[in-house]
């Protein structure tokens, strides 16, 4: 019996080495989630392999750091100037973009709270740096320098801010594993951003992201977003992952998978953010953002506008130039085109054939004789105004329009003359239909009162 | 044939000490870790691999060889999310093959440690194959040219680093 242990020594040894392996890999894989976090001896071993691989990983990354530093912010400051400037410009125009997006996202998060959808907002994020990899093609996992004692947890959404990286799988103390969404047991729900295809993304065996499972639809062209759904209870929804770049169909069965460019740079991390914390209400600080970022686009408006006054400028000579007391950055409010005939088939009011002059588009023999004294040199403008208040003096049923100005930019009430056109007939109220005295004009008359 | 072990001064066993033992392999993780991260190709180069071999045939010792390999391939599957075992079986047989073979090739030789690098990394990835695909049931990538590639690729650097570790090792008689 001891010549046969002796004889056949290393064959009982690779032979007992194996076994105790794949009793091992047995003990593992029988686990209900196999993609969940290790726990007890797995996990023991795992620590103990990343705890003596990452302090060296993290000298040869704070020495990479440290030289890039002294270059970038001692030395290479030439072009600083420009990228400042440029960096205004690009900021005023978002400002801008981000006004015009605030009330559509207020919007939103009405509706949404009127329909009971739960958005997820970002509130809270941990930046970190990638300090190695898994080594391996099989396994696309990369190790940060943050864990548990920064408050990671594992499945938390790591995030560029180009787009989604993965999400963390194993936290140890001071480390973290990230599992990227190029990995083949990785899952992430996503949506087609035009036509709204739902599917999950994991990698293929190259390491490329692809929405599994999609039914063939001709609409999915190369170059649409894919953002996240919020669907898997891990990423927030609406968050770039990518674009498509081909449809390419599944071997068997009548289904295709869409390959993906990621939006965030995979290849080539340094620094992630982890999403510690999230919830359904919008963040206080983004509302500050919304409400600062819209206060900022009006200045950044009233500097680009016309209307804003000059001081250096001399005084303008027009008659209807905006009074010294009024407000210089106040446009007036367009008012609307007067109408032609207000009642063009009212009995009664058409006149006799004798009458009519052709090409006259007037009906009634008012309006006629309005018209005959508004295509008179005195009259500026033969158009509507005069007519329009001639006939409705002439018809005392009709109702009364409404003002047509604001009461500050009435040219009575600033004491400036107004044309001709607007005095005549507009200032003088009309008498009531029963023959009782007419109020006196106010400050602010009504053009064409009845 | 010149790549067989034809004297006793061929096949005496070398030794290294302990240091080096610790130092090479972790050595070996963490730039593969490290490297991988900033050199996108890097990952066809599988480093824990090509220590593992070279311990075998140069110690020729195919128990020392077997542990050795688990132990590496383990600390390996530490830094991945898959089970721990996959590469740890992997390297074990790979270990205990490259010592079964080191003890009648003539392992100074660096044809010879070119041949036995480019088999053992297809035999690896063979293994692993069989492992993932057929015991796991999990996706595993298999490209036949791909693999080729590895396997030159790995050669050819293992050609190199074989020739750096000699120089750790005193020689026993």
């Amino acid at each position: 019996m001891e010549s046969f242990f002796t004889r056949y020594r290393n064959a009982l040894v690779l032979i007992a080495v194996l076994l105790a392996q794949v009793i091992g890999l047995a003990v593992q894989v029988r686990r209900p989630e196999a993609n969940a976090p290790d726990k007890g001896g797995v996990r023991l071993i795992r620590s103990w392999v990343v705890n003596s691989v990452t302090p060296p990983e993290m000298l040869f990354h704070w020495i990479g750091k440290s030289i890039r530093g002294v270059w970038s912010n001692y030395i290479d400051l030439i072009h600083v100037r420009k990228q400042d400037r440029d960096l205004k410009a690009e900021l005023d125009r978002l400002r801008l973009e981000e006004d015009s997006l605030a009330e559509d996202a207020r919007q939103g998060q009405r509706l949404q709270t009127l329909l009971g959808f739960k958005e997820k907002y970002i509130y809270k994020t941990v930046a970190a740096q990638v300090i190695g990899t898994s080594g391996t093609e099989q396994s696309h996992v990369l190790l940060i320098d943050k864990g548990a004692q920064d408050g990671l947890k594992p499945d938390m959404p790591v995030i560029t801010p180009d787009g989604i990286v993965g999400k963390t799988r194993d936290v140890f103390r001071h480390t973290s594993q990230v599992l990227e969404i190029s990995d083949v047991t990785s899952g992430a729900g996503v949506i087609l951003e035009k036509t709204r295809i739902r599917g999950v993304l994991r990698g293929d065996t190259w390491g490329q992201p692809e929405i599994v499972n999609v039914s063939p639809d001709e609409r999915i062209q190369k170059g649409e977003s894919v953002l996240t759904s919020g669907g898997d209870a891990i990423y927030p929804r609406g968050l770039a992952v990518g674009m498509v770049e081909r449809v390419i169909p599944q071997p068997e069965g009548t289904l295709v998978n869409v390959l993906i460019k990621p939006a965030a740079n995979l290849a080539r991390l340094e620094e992630v953010l982890v999403i510690t914390d999230t919830g359904n209400e919008i963040p206080a600080e983004m509302a500050q953002d919304l409400t600062d970022a819209q206060q900022k686009a009006s200045d950044v408006l009233a500097e680009r506008l016309p209307s804003r006054t000059d001081p250096n400028a001399p005084a303008d000579e027009q008659p209807d130039a905006p009074t010294p007391g009024s407000d210089a950055n106040v446009t007036p409010p367009v008012k609307p085109p007067q109408p032609l005939h207000p009642d063009h088939y009212t009995p009664s009011d058409t006149p006799p054939a004798s009458e009519l002059v052709p090409g006259q588009r007037i009906t009634n023999a008012e309006s006629a004789a309005a018209s005959d004294q508004n295509n008179s040199p005195a009259a500026p403008d033969a158009t509507t105004p005069a007519r329009h208040t001639a006939e409705t003096q002439a018809r005392p049923s009709t109702a009364p329009p409404k003002p047509k100005t604001k009461p500050a930019a009435s040219p009575a009430a600033s004491g400036h003359p107004a044309p001709a056109k607007q005095t005549q007939p507009e200032t003088k109220p009309a008498a009531p239909a029963d023959g009782t005295q007419a109020t006196p004009p106010p400050a602010t008359q009504p053009q064409g009162g009845a | 044939m010149a790549l067989m072990a034809s004297s006793r001064h061929e096949v005496g066993a070398k030794s290294f000490p302990l240091v080096v033992y610790i130092v090479v392999p972790l050595l070996a993780l963490g730039l593969q870790s490290l490297l991988s991260l900033h050199l996108n190709q890097f990952d066809l180069i599988d480093l824990p691999l090509l220590v593992t071999i070279y311990y075998a045939i140069t110690q020729r010792e195919p128990v020392s060889a077997t542990l050795a390999g688990a132990v590496i391939g383990i600390a390996q599957d530490g830094l991945t999310h898959h089970a721990l075992g996959i590469f740890g079986i992997s390297k074990a047989l790979i270990g205990y093959m490259a010592a079964s073979l080191g003890v009648r090739v003539d392992a100074e030789n660096h044809g010879a440690r070119m041949l036995l690098t480019f088999g053992f990394t297809l035999a690896q990835t063979v293994i692993l194959w069989l492992l993932q695909r057929h015991m796991l049931g999990q996706p595993y990538a298999w490209h036949g040219v791909h693999e080729l590639i590895r396997a030159v690729v790995n050669a050819l650097v293992g050609v190199i680093l074989f020739a750096l570790l000699d120089l750790t090792r005193r020689t026993e008689y």
